[in-house]
This record gives structure tokens, sequence and C-alpha cells, in this order.
């Protein structure tokens, strides 16, 4: 009941103990397994990316890995996972449009269509809503012409929301979006630097929240902490933007995250190869960072079974 | 009675020349006996065996005073609520017992008396070897056994029917004989109204416990009963304090509802518990308290089915008709009885229990569950909600959540008029303590908030409730605190509950026609909306020295004011500067405040020099709140008159110059306590003589003066309290600073106005150093000419005086702070601003039966000031006190001159209180009230007259 927290160490590890698979998947309560996903929303990689794309570095883009590097994560989702995959065509007009992540956040069977902060960005909201309906989800839709989000700044925890309020997300955002998911707590975290505030984290199971390690980011994490009612672990990475894995619950699966491989940042991979009761699952990024896309930002994982 | 009274004027005296008198050791005396008395009890409580242990000593107090008294642990189911007769004997007895307590030399024979009657009593009382302790401690064993007998006598005695006894005086027996019956009617959990009879001084406790009796509930400190005030105020009835004294109008209407929502319903012991529990929640639900989703209200609205009305039938035709009848969310849609009815069909074979366990598993799980809402803004007025909860605080904006205090990062709780304060423990990398204040609405509401807030961490989060503080020297100010069990004693109280699984039927709730009260629902308001849109959060004040390192450490959410204008910069940093004073003063032990009561007189001697400045920040927030809609308070009443004038130190009427534009004379009539009375007699009659003190500086707005004057006087209306939590468990030690609550002590404390004034050059002198030092007063004199110049100082102008007074003056507003303090002597308010302690000044003087005690006019020069200079506000306030066998009346007078562009505006306010001893005609004293008021200042004509009744009880012990 008392939650305060102290601080864990940083850079431990901490494997605290984890849900069964999916247990609570035939309840339709609250906060069901966290981790479960049974679809997943993706969007493929326009040539105009390379080029067109919003970005804060100047890296050149490498338009072929980019979609090699795609094509691999989706058939991570598909067939080494299982989930069900909606691929939606890519657009060429909408150069951001593979990160369908920031266009919808989608929490039980209620899906949220974000009004995306950069303005270029707004139409990606179509077709992933299309996608939303064919799934049955109850669309929300962002109307407030005052309110911009990027899906990119939510960070689901299974217990609560954490809203980054960054370039692209204000707190009008932030707001419908407690409005839309009236049964969780909705905190506002302020994003000082990096895109999102899931440039700098994620969650790496129930309560365990896979940090960076830079300032901004350990700042970032102590106002979560704060905030909650829940006591988090954390995961301290070396890089900032290798904090951002996937993690899944699945059924015949266990405990599974997609994070970043050796390759690209070999000392926060080392972190995530201690993790004992994940299956690990590398999955490289190498390009899309470049354009500041995370992994989880060129999906909508959704659990159907949860809500039928 | 009147040698009592002597004493008293004396302690006043002794303020201001601190040397111990007589008065100290009879204070002295009267202190060691209450304190034997606490010992008695506290003995009592470590003798006590099983639950006993566990029962909060006014639970064990109510107990002793009657075996009737309607407590579940007494095995007396046959014992119905409905028995009129009983009802009030009991009550009557209780009454008695209280007052006997408050006198003082018969406290010991009570405690004694006590003793026994446990000792005969049933079940879960102490063993008679209490007795020993409690007659050892204390005087007279002589009175004891006969006593006892009595109070037996009256207990078996029809009701009414008063049995004379040495211990009673002819007065008691007159009142005795007038006692009524009264029916209050309670709202329960079901929608169903529960009425039952209760003797007119009966306590909340004693209702309480005919409610619980009547639901068959033993796990009842999870539980409340609540009224709504005069302001459409939710309020929780104090189970502690006599019924008719809170509600304030002869409205006997509650309602009882969960008051601490147990954070794992799974742990109670008992279902009936958990049904009560469920239904509070469909209610909160349905209403949009608890905020829920679609899938949410559908899934609770299927086990509220599956509770209610069993397994779904499917032959059964057309179910949504019913259904539809039900509330199951705000807004209802057919598509969601239909999810409901769908949800219902899947919980097939589960019990009500079962049912109503699922439903609490999904409840508790809400973000909102068991959170209490308060409207406040924050230090940039920007409305936020506060939520209480079980966790600790909880700070809203609209929907999000922008921060969040858990009870063992808090240190200090305090509210001082309508502001609302919390000490923040040093986070890792922080060096200092941060404060950060909230503006509620007005007084009353943050001190409703202070008290949830001391329940709240008392209940979740001690193991066992502070024991009440213990009296001290010359400390006035609420000593509320949690009177109940906390949640580990329940729960350990519960594991003890043997009895069968009790029989009570799950009526379909009436929820369908439930009016909403007014729970507050975070709302989103459009301005707000875009004060905040570019993720500029809303910005708490901090004390200074933190202020910065906050804003670093956690940029989003201490602060980030982006583009502000240039005033409001500046108001933010007076803001922050005053409450850093405030901290200053709440750190203050109690040989300062002794100390500064020394120095009263040189304060006076600074106020004659100088025009006082005032505290700015409760300024600020008066302004705002006299601006918003939403503060309709008494205090603000006044107000509103004065806004234009200005004030000069007053003197008496007589000073009142040629062009007197309008004068008010304001009455306010407050009825007080009972303890008081008693009080009153075993001591005599005292005669607070209040005087006033001082005159203050002046106000070009006068308005805040008088605001905080009358805000001083009101009566429920406790200015500040302070609150620290002893957290016995580890980290957290938690303080709780009380405000006074000045009504409550006035009359005993001899309460006298003091008049406040800081000087705004010097202010965070002052509040390191309560007395004003003549120093200050040089820069009064700036003020004065600025305020001048521009006579008329808008509004806005009121930040910037109060806050930094220095920078305030050179500001170019005209700022003239007066303050008053309020007519409180706080012992312990030290913590607020130490001025105003420091300032009262008291004069006393007694008189017999209804004569004009004292009249003191204290002039200053600086208020003469006035008439020379354009316009100094000045303010004088002098009390008296009328004081009868029967009736005791202090009045305070606040008289303002103000000058205005040539014209000079005199106003006179009074303040009367007066406390009964027994029925009082009130209208009658009223009458006499304002005949005096017109007497005294012939010349003036009376234009506002404010009667307010006070009902909240005064109480010195407690």
């Amino acid at each position: 009941m008392l939650t305060d927290f102290p601080g864990c160490s940083a850079g431990s590890i901490v494997s605290p103990c984890y849900l069964s698979a999916c247990q609570g998947e035939n309840m339709a309560g609250l906060m069901a397994a966290f981790g479960c996903y049974t679809h997943a929303i993706v969007r493929g990689v326009p040539t105009s990316l390379a080029k067109e794309a919003l970005r804060t570095g100047q890296a050149e883009v490498d338009s072929s890995k980019a979609q090699r590097e795609h094509d691999a994560y989706v058939h991570v989702l598909r067939s080494t996972l299982g989930l069900e995959i909606v691929e939606l065509p890519a657009d060429e007009t909408l150069p951001d449009c593979v990160f369908v992540e920031d266009a919808a956040v989608v929490c039980g069977d209620t899906a949220l269509i974000t009004r995306p902060g950069a303005e270029s960005r707004r139409r990606e909201t179509e077709a992933v809503k299309g996608a939303l309906k064919e799934l049955n989800l109850n669309i929300v839709e962002m109307a407030d012409e005052n309110a911009t989000l990027d899906g990119g700044d939510v960070l689901f925890t299974g217990r609560e929301f954490f809203v980054g309020l960054s370039k692209r997300t204000n707190q009008r955002g932030a707001e419908i979006l407690a409005d839309a998911f009236k049964d969780y707590a909705v905190s506002t975290v302020p994003v000082l630097e990096g895109l999102h505030l899931k440039s700098f984290c994620s969650m790496g199971g129930p309560g365990l929240i896979v940090i960076g390690s830079s300032e901004p980011a350990q700042k970032a994490l102590k106002i979560m902490q704060q905030m909650s009612d829940h006591r988090y672990d954390k995961l301290t990475v070396p890089d900032d933007l290798a904090a951002n894995c996937i993690y899944m619950n699945l059924p015949n699966k266990g405990q599974v995250l997609l994070h970043c491989p050796r390759e690209e940042y070999p000392e926060s991979a080392k972190v995530f190869e201690k993790l004992k009761d994940h299956m690990l699952v590398p999955v490289s990024n190498s390009e899309k960072v470049k354009v500041d896309g995370a992994l989880t930002c060129c999906s909508v994982l959704i659990n159907k079974k949860a809500n039928n | 009675m009147t040698t009592e009274a002597g004493s008293e004027t004396e302690v006043k005296e002794k303020e201001e020349k601190p040397a111990a008198g007589l008065d100290q050791s009879e204070r002295a005396t009267a202190e060691s006996q209450e304190a034997a008395a606490a010992e008695g009890d506290a003995e009592k409580e470590k003798d006590g065996k099983g639950i006993s242990r566990y029962l909060p000593t006014w639970f064990k107090k109510q107990k002793s005073q009657g075996q009737t008294s309607p407590t579940e642990e007494a095995p007396s189911p046959e014992k119905p609520g409905g028995d009129p007769e009983e009802v009030p004997e009991v009550n009557g007895h209780a009454e008695e017992v209280e007052e006997r307590e408050a006198v003082g030399p018969l406290r010991g024979q009570v405690a004694e008396k006590e003793a026994e009657r446990q000792s005969d009593a049933s079940a879960d009382t102490e063993p008679a070897g209490e007795e020993k302790v409690v007659g050892g401690a204390e005087v007279a064993g002589e009175g004891g056994a006969g006593e006892k007998e009595e109070d037996e006598a009256e207990e078996r005695a029809p009701a009414g029917d008063g049995q004379p006894s040495i211990f009673q005086s002819p007065l008691r027996l007159v009142r005795r004989s007038k006692m009524k019956l009264v029916v209050c009617h309670v709202t329960l959990l079901d929608g169903s109204d529960f009425a039952c009879e209760v003797e007119k001084r009966a306590k909340g406790l004693f209702l309480f416990f005919k409610v619980c009796e009547h639901l068959n509930l033993l796990e009842k400190d999870y539980f409340g009963l609540t009224f709504t005030d005069h302001h459409e105020q939710k309020c929780w009835l104090d189970p502690t304090k006599e019924i008719k004294r809170q509600i304030r109008s002869n409205n006997w209407q509650f309602a009882f509802n969960v008051k601490f929502y147990p954070p794992d319903p799974s742990l109670l012991t008992e279902d009936i518990t958990r049904y009560l529990l469920c239904l509070q929640l469909r209610e909160d639900v349905a209403s949009g308290r608890l905020p829920c989703s679609f899938v949410t209200h559908a899934l609770l609205g299927s086990y509220t089915l599956q509770a209610e009305i069993g397994d779904y039938e499917p032959d059964q035709p057309r179910p949504l008709d019913y259904i539809s009848q039900l509330t199951f969310a705000p807004n209802q849609s057919k598509e969601m009885e239909e999810k409901i009815l769908e949800l219902h069909k899947s919980h097939k074979g589960m019990t009500p229990a079962q049912a109503d366990a699922q439903f609490l598993e999904n409840a508790k799980k809400l973000s909102m569950y068991g959170v209490d809402l308060h409207h406040a803004k924050d230090s940039e007025g920007v409305d936020i909600m506060l939520g209480v909860c079980a966790n600790g605080l909880l700070v809203y904006k609209d929907r999000l959540r922008i921060n969040r205090f858990a009870w063992p990062k808090i240190l200090k709780i305090s509210y001082k008029r309508n502001n609302f304060y919390i000490k923040i423990r040093p986070g890792e990398t922080e060096q200092f303590e941060s404060t950060v204040g909230f503006k509620l609405q007005n007084h009353r509401s943050a001190k409703r908030l202070w008290k949830v807030c001391v329940e709240n961490h008392s209940f979740f989060r001690l193991n066992a409730p502070e024991p009440p503080t213990t009296p001290r020297f010359l400390t006035l100010g609420s000593k509320f605190r949690y009177s109940g069990r906390t949640q580990t004693q329940t729960r350990l109280a519960s594991t003890l509950i043997d009895r069968p699984a009790p029989a009570f039927e799950r009526t379909s709730s009436k929820r369908v026609s439930r009016s909403l009260d007014g729970a507050p629902m975070i709302s989103i308001t459009e301005a707000s909306r875009d004060a905040t849109e570019n993720g500029h959060e809303p910005h708490l004040d901090l004390h200074s020295d933190s202020k910065v390192k906050e804003a670093d450490p956690s940029p989003g959410r201490v602060e980030a004011a982006p583009a502000q204008s240039p005033v409001r910069v500046r108001v933010d940093n007076i803001y922050v500067r005053h409450s850093n004073l405030m901290l200053e003063d709440h750190d203050k032990t109690q040989d300062e405040v002794l100390k500064h009561q020394a120095s009263v007189s040189e304060l006076k001697r600074s106020f004659m020099e100088a025009p006082p400045a005032s505290p700015p920040q409760p300024n600020l927030w008066e302004k705002r709140l006299s601006s918003s809609p939403a503060a309709a308070t008494r205090a603000q009443r006044p107000a509103a008159v004065p806004e234009k004038e200005e004030e000069a130190a007053a003197a008496a009427a007589e000073n009142c110059d040629a062009k007197e534009v309008s004068k008010t004379t304001e009455v306010e009539i407050e009825e007080t306590v009972v303890v008081r009375e008693i009080s009153a007699k075993a001591v005599v009659p005292e005669v607070p003589g209040q005087e006033a003190e001082e005159g203050a500086g002046l106000a070009q707005k006068k308005k805040k003066m008088k605001q905080r004057d009358s805000v001083s006087s009101e009566s429920e209306s406790d200015e500040e309290a302070e609150y620290q939590p002893n957290v016995p468990v580890s980290i957290s030690r938690t303080q709780i600073p009380e405000e006074e609550e000045e009504q409550e002590k006035p009359p005993e404390e001899e309460v006298s106005p003091p008049a406040r004034s800081e000087n705004q050059a010097d202010e965070k002198k002052e509040a390191e150093e309560p007395t004003a030092t003549p120093g200050d007063a040089p820069n009064g004199p700036a003020q004065r000419q600025e305020a001048d110049a521009r006579p008329l100082a808008p509004p806005h102008q009121d930040h910037a005086p109060k806050v930094n007074g220095e920078a305030a003056a050179v500001d170019t507003r005209p700022q003239v702070i007066c303050c008053s303090q309020p007519p409180v002597v706080k012992t312990e308010m030290v913590t607020i601003s130490d001025t105003f302690a420091a300032q009262k000044t008291e004069i006393a003087t007694k008189e017999v039966p209804i004569v004009h005690t004292e009249t003191k006019t204290i002039t200053y020069e600086a208020a003469q000031l006035d008439g020379s200079g354009d316009g100094e506000p000045g303010v004088l306030m002098t009390a008296q006190t009328i004081t009868s066998e029967s009736l005791c009346t202090t009045t305070t007078t606040h008289i303002t001159k103000t000058l205005k562009g040539g014209l000079s505006e005199t106003r006179i306010e009074k303040r009367i209180v007066i406390t009964g001893d027994c029925d009082i005609d009130h209208d009658e004293a009223l009458a006499q009230a304002i005949k005096e008021a017109k007497e005294q200042h012939p010349d003036m004509s009376v234009t506002r007259v404010v009667v307010h009744k006070e009902t909240e009880l005064a109480e010195e012990e407690d």
C-alpha cells in the first residue's frame, strides 16, 4: 500500500514474478493479463521514407535495407509469434506511415485514433482507423483541433497510462486519452529530450519498465514512479534507443521480448540477454531508427480474444 | 465563576507580559487533572483485552455511558433502535458525563464512574483493575458510587425525566426537562430511508451506531454519516461531537456512506460489509463519481444483476425492460444494457456474495476507486482537483494526474484560511523540504480537505490513531484528529468477529431514482484546456528555496510556466516567498510563540508607527476567491462592500471624518458550544475580554482585511491547522499543524482578535521574527505615499503587495496591506505567521450579568495619519465581552476608515459571539446586540446584519 519508491539501483536487473501467460483471458475484466495480443497492424514502408520522413537526425537512410528490416519484423510477428497480421499498404504521400503506432492507441477493446502532432502525418490515421474498425474495436476519435497525440508518447503499463508531453503530444491530447480509457489513471510526463516518451523507455514485462540511462530518461522514470500508485521495477539499458522493446505474453510462447540486436547496441543487448524468463527475439532496426522509428513504432498490437 | 473569569483575564494579560501568574498555576492544575484523566484512559487502553484495546477512547466512553447505548458489540439484538424511550435517556446521560468531564474537579469522579460502569458492563469492557488506576489518579472516591447509582437511575427513568442530583446544577435540570427528541432520517446505501429518534444533544457516534445496528453491520469503521451543510457541501458527521452543532440547521437528514474504501475488499471479514461497499460503489459508478469505461460498466453491471437477481433466466420475458430501469452508468445505452445481459449470462451459478466479490475485485482496480476529490486551484489559479486516497494525495488537472504525493512523502499537512499546504519530504537529490500550496474555494473547503487528509492518513497509514493532542498552554485551534479505529485495528478487530454470517436481503438498489449528489467530478473546462495546451502543467507552489530545485529535477511537473505576463510572474514569485515565510512560521516552536506574545507590545508600537503589510498570499487568494462565484463565504460578504473603501486605521466612530460615506455594522451571532458552557460553569463565567488590537495598517484594500477578519471569526472556520502525522512505522513522520478553530475556543481562550500587520518591506523579516520591529515601520510611510498616489488600487495590486513586501511596494502599485488576524490565539499556530500570534492584545473585562464588560478602543497613530495622508488604511479592533450566567457574548469590533479621493468612509464591523449555557433566545440576543451597536455609534446606521448560528462544537478537550 505504501508506495514509496526508494528507487531501484541503476542497472540492476530485476526479475519480478510474472503472471502466467494470458491468465484471465476469458474474462473481460479490468486489467486483463498484460501483454496478451492476438493481432498486429503494420504498414508497408514507402520509398519516400528515405528522403521525406521526418527526422531529428541527419543520417542517410538506406531504403532497401529499411524495407528488409521491416519485412523481418513482420515475419517475427507473424511466423515466430503467431499473431494475425493486418498489413496496410504503404502510402507514398505519407513518408512516415510505417510508424502505425503513432496513429492509434489500443487498450482492451477501445481504440483511440490519435491526432498526430506532425501536420504531415495526420492522414496516416485514416487507414489505421479502417483496420481497427474491421477488427470491431470501439473507435474513439480525437476531434479536438487543439489536441495532438502521438501513440509513441503513450506508455501503457498494464495498470495505467503515462503520456509524454512532447513536441508531438500536448495536454489536451492526453486529456482525451484519459477520457477514452476511464478505467485507468493517466499521468503526464514531460519529455525533454528525444522525440517521444517511448524513445527511451518501454515495458519489459508487467511491472517492469525498461529505461535508457540518459539523464532525461532517468528523470522521466522518477516522475513516473512518483506518480504511480503501483510499484515498477526498472531495467536500465545503456542506450536510450535500445530501451524501446516489445513485450508480449503469448499463449504457448510465454513471455516474449523483441529487443535490439547486439550489432546495434551491444551493451544494451547484453542487458536484455540476462533476462532469463523471457523468450528473447533480437530484431534489427538500424534504418528506421534514423528517422526516429523504434521497434514499438511499427505495429499496433491488439488483443481480440479478450474482447469477445 | 467570577474567579475564573479573572484568571482568564490574567492569562490574556500575561500574553503581553509573560510573567507567570496565578493563572498559570491554575492552568497547570487544570492541565494536570486533564492529564490524569488522559492517563486513566491510556491505562485503560493498556489494560484492555481483546477488542477493547482497539477501541478508540470515545468508543469506550460511549459504551460506558450507558449499557443501553446501541453498540453492536454489546450483544443486545433485541434492543432495537426503535425504542424511543431508550434513546433520549442514553443521550441525556452521555451528555451529562461529558459535561462533568469538562468540569475539571469532577473529572476524576467521572472517570471512576466510567470505570465502574465499564466493569459491570458487558462483554468487551475493561477489567475492573482500571478502576484503581483511575481512582488513584484522581481525586474523589466519594462521588463515584453515588454518581453511578444516579446514572443508572437515570437510565431507568423514563425519557425526559431529570433526576435531581447533587451534581446537577439547577440549570441543567431545567435544560433536561427541555430535552427533546429529534427524528433523524438517514438515507441508507440502498436508497431507503431509516428514521430514528435521538436526543437533541446526541453525538454523531450515537446516531452512527444506531444506523449500524439497524444494518447489522460490525465492520463499521469504513463507514460514516454525511450531511449537507448550508453551502450544499457534503460533510462527514463527526462522531465525537454533538449532531446538532454540526448540522447547523434543523435539517436532521443524513446519509450513510463509505468513508474509507478498503483497498482490498477481499480482506473484509463479512459479506454484509462487502455488500454495503458494493452498494456504495454502484452508486458511485452510476453517478459518474467513479468513472469507468464502457466494458467495465457492463461488467460491473452484470455482477450487480447476478448479485441482485441471481442467475440469468433465459425464459424471462424481455429482460431489457427491467434492466433499463436500473441505472448502471451515467449515460446508459441500450448497447450497454445488452452487453450487461450478455455478461450476466456468463455468471450463471455465482452466488450473490461471489458476485459482489467479483464486482469489488474489478471496481478496486479503477484508478479513481476510493479517491475523494476536492476542487482546488494551483498557485496560478488553474483549476485542479485534489484527490485524497489510501495512498496519499493525488493532483489532477481535468482527468490527468499531474502529481502525486504518497503519504510517506508528506511531512506535514496544514491549512490556513482557504489555503491548503503540504510539506514534502526532500527527494534523494534534494536538500530541502518543499511545501506545496493549493487554494481552495474557501476556508471551509480547506478545512474539510485537511480533515479528510488527516483521517485518511490516520486510517490507512497509522497503526493506531494519534492520541488526542494533550492540552497545551494556550493552545488554540482545532485539535481534530481521526477518532476511530485505523484500518489495521479494524482488520484485527474483524478477525475477532464471531457470529454466523448475518442474513441480509439484497434489495435491488434504488439507484434508479437516486439523485446524484454533487460529488465533484473531474470536468474538463475549456478555459483550462487552453491554458495548458502546450504541455504546460499547472504549477505548484513551492517554497522558494526548493522551487528552483524542484523545477529542475522534474521539469514537467513542478513547473513550466512558459510565457507569462510579467505581472503574473511576479505574483508567482511573491507567492512562493510568502509560503516560505509561512513555513518558517510553521516550524516555530512553542517557545518562539511565547516570545512572540511577549513582544506584542512591541508590535503594537510598530503598528502605530507604520502601516502593516499584509501577508501576500492570503490576499492573493482571497482576491481570487472573491472574484470567483464559487466563493460564497460569509467571509466574503463583508468584503464586498468595502471594496472601494480605503482603510484608515480606525479609530472609533468618533474618529470618523465628516465625510462618511457609508457605515456598516455587522453583527454576527454565533451560538457556540456545549463544551464551552461546561467549562464556563466549572470555571465560572469568565469574561474574556478581548480587545483588540491593533490598528493596523492600512490597506487600500480593506476588503482583504475584512475578509480576513471575518474569516477568522467564523466559527467554523478554523483558519488554520496543521497535522504532522507520526507514523510509528518508519519513515514517515508527518506533522499536522492545525489551524485554530477560533470560534471554538474563543470564549475560553480569550481570543483576542489579533490584528496583524506586516510590513511590506520586511515581510520576510517579520516572518522570521514575529515581532514587527520599528525598523519595519519606515516602509510604511513609503507605502502610504504610494497609496495616496493611487488611491484606487485595482484588485491585481493585491497580489503584488502581498508577497514581497519591498518589491511590491516599489512596484508602483499602491499596496496597502492590512492584515487583521483572526481573533484566535494560536500557540500552535506558530506555524503560521507569527504576526498573528504576536499581535493579539487582550483586554478583558468581566462583569456580571449582561453587563458590558469593557470596550477598548485603540487608536493607532497610523490610523490617524490617514487623516493627514490621503488614504491610509488603519484597522482598529476592539473586543468586548458581555457575560451573564446564561449568556456569554464576545464582541469583536473592527473599525475601518478609508479615505478615497477625499471621501472618508468609516466602516464598523462587529462580530458578536454569543455562547449559551442553555437555550438562548437568539432573536433577543441579536436585538440586544444591534441595540447596543446603535447606542455605541449613534451617528452610524446599521447597514447589514449577518447572523450566523454556529452549531459546531468548539471543544477544547478533544
